[in-house]
């Protein structure tokens, strides 16, 4: 009786959650037909775009690596691959580093006005990229913000000509435009520490020092793991900051991928590229979230 | 006593950092009124010449009024498919919902250049001609996360049994949707109108590739940046907008916050 009860349970059970994933299914079958349509395939289709060949304006649907050799092989395509993964590593440990102290304190410190704080960090992150980069276009240029200000002040007589279109100018400009997103993530893993583990550790003898090392740095990493991936990937992929502000030494990759669509026309090369500098950007990405958990575990 | 001048130090930091935030962008309002073609100090006097320059521009108005249809039409697309996923993902027990969440949420770790380039792939073989439309396409992809982000921390807020106690009490599933979700999910569907139009408002990139012979604000800059006589009318421009989107931020900010906090007093009490 009782085991006829159970099953009889069990399958009402069953055929209730089977239904809840039912409706669950149906509501999310929109958005993810829409991301199968609009991101999954062309992804799919791009990659399949970079193992062709543009043969004056037909498309040679052969498939051939022939791309992946030009675009690992050629000299300074590789130096982009380089130059465009070094600079936004740099991006990457600068905005980070100088994020945790701020998320820190909104965190743990900002007491009453937190929403405040959190408002004035999140505005810069809605307003224009594009305005944010060219900002500093006019802050570093020859006749600039800073030369000018320097020059009327009588501080320097000629322009400083090394400020703007160099690796540098690219990497401040990043740091500054991508602040906004280091924040967020490390905040939101500062504020779920339960504030019990730190008093525990206190009494437990360990100074404010030892007390951030082994509990608040450990369990804010998820946070800054997130915002180190956050900024590292798309940086690796931006066009408008080294076009901006990078001159001829700050050339990044997404630059030449534009031009093989744009001026060059040769889609199945900006393909193997754009894929070739996805797949740099997902082993560099693993290596550096291993990295960084194997020095945690260091740590304690 | 340390902590004290540990807590001051990262006050002054902070400050300092809200500085570095926000100092860089403040040029593009000071210069916009500075009466002079150069955009370099001295500050010569003010005008507001440069504005009136602007306002003159048909070009602009175009623009303009293409990035709010784009905006519009991608924010209420992008709003609309997140908020069945939104309710789907935090009130059911979906077999594979993470893996959906993720789909949603991969567009945030692919370059903008990969996303605008692969659609336009896409199209290109489907023969699809470009136009506002296809850029739409684009800005739903970008938008998705975050109307699903803001509308699933809207919904798991409140509290399901009102939903269940309406099916209870006999309206349908329709009904219960219209008057007990919508309008509690109120709020977080506002705020993601809101802050879905920033994103597309603010794209320029994926445009670029998707929009063929039309132009949307950022790629009409885009293209005035080139001519260093027309660079004061841009920084009006930039002035305008920057003012604009502060505001829907907070506005947006405020009306989720405010729906955060209503529940926190709702908890209280009960």
């Amino acid at each position: 009786m009782a085991a006829l009860e159970g099953g009889l349970g069990s399958r009402l059970v069953h055929a209730y959650r089977r239904s809840e994933a039912a409706r669950g299914l149906a509501l999310l079958s929109p958005t993810m037909l829409i991301m199968l349509a609009a991101l999954a395939a062309p992804m799919v289709l791009l990659a399949l775009y970079s193992f062709w060949t543009q043969s004056g304006y037909a498309l040679d649907t052969n498939l051939t690596l022939a791309q992946y050799a030009t675009s690992i092989g050629r000299a300074n395509y590789r130096a982009l691959f380089y130059r465009s993964l070094e600079i936004s590593a740099i991006v990457t440990v600068v905005t980070v580093l100088l994020a945790y102290p701020m998320a820190y304190f909104v965190a743990f410190r900002a007491g009453r006005s937190k929403f405040v704080w959190l408002i004035l960090l999140t505005i810069p992150f809605w307003t224009s990229y594009l305005l944010r980069v060219f900002a500093w276009k006019l802050i570093l240029g020859y006749n600039g913000v800073i030369n000018s200000g320097l020059m009327s002040l009588g501080l320097i007589h000629q322009p400083l000509e090394f400020l703007l279109y160099n690796p540098t100018a690219v990497i401040v400009t990043l740091a500054h435009a991508w602040a906004a997103f280091a924040i967020l993530p490390i905040y939101v893993s500062l504020e779920k520490i339960d504030r019990s583990l730190l008093e525990a550790a206190a009494d437990l003898g360990d100074g404010p020092v030892r007390r951030f090392l082994r509990i608040t740095l450990p369990l804010s990493l998820p946070g800054v793991i997130g915002a180190a991936v956050l900024i590292f990937v798309p940086t690796t992929g931006d066009y408008v900051t080294p076009t901006l502000v990078g001159g001829s030494s700050g050339v990044m990759i997404a630059n030449v991928i534009e031009e093989q669509f744009d001026k060059v026309g040769n889609w199945p090369l900006g393909a193997a590229l754009a894929v070739a500098s996805m797949a740099a950007v997902g082993v560099a990405t693993l290596l550096f979230v291993g990295a960084v958990r194997a020095a945690a575990g260091r740590i304690r | 006593m340390k902590r004290t001048t540990g807590g001051a130090g990262l006050l002054v930091y902070a400050v300092f950092y809200l500085a570095f935030l926000y100092v860089p962008v403040l040029f593009l309002p000071l210069f916009s009124f500075n009466d002079s073609p150069f955009i370099a100090f001295p500050l010569s006097g003010f005008t507001t010449r440069w504005y009136a320059q602007l306002f003159a521009d048909t070009a602009v108005q175009g623009a303009l009024f293409n990035s709010l249809r784009v905006g519009a039409a991608a924010a209420i697309i992008a709003t609309a498919l997140g908020l069945p996923a939104a309710k789907a993902l935090t009130r059911y027990r979906v077999p594979g919902g993470s893996a959906v969440l993720g789909l949603a949420n991969l567009s945030l770790f692919i370059p903008e250049i990969v996303l605008g380039i692969s659609l336009l792939v896409l199209l290109n073989v489907v023969a699809v001609s470009l136009s506002l439309w296809t850029v739409v396409l684009g800005h739903i992809v970008i938008c998705v996360p975050f109307a699903i982000t803001v509308l699933m921390s809207r919904m798991e807020g409140f509290d399901r049994n009102l939903e269940e106690a309406s099916l209870d009490l006999g309206e349908g599933t329709w009904m219960t949707f219209w008057r007990v979700t919508f309008p509690l999910a109120l709020p977080g569907i506002v705020s993601s109108l809101l802050l879905c139009f920033m994103v597309s408002f603010d794209d320029f990139l994926i445009a670029y590739f998707l929009a063929g012979n039309e132009t949307t604000l950022p790629i009409y800059i885009w293209g005035q940046l080139r001519f260093p006589y027309k660079l004061p009318a841009v920084l009006a421009l930039g002035a305008l907008i920057l003012v604009t989107s502060t505001a829907l931020v907070v506005i947006a900010e405020w009306i989720r916050s405010r729906g955060l906090e209503e529940r926190r007093h709702r908890m209280v009490g009960a």
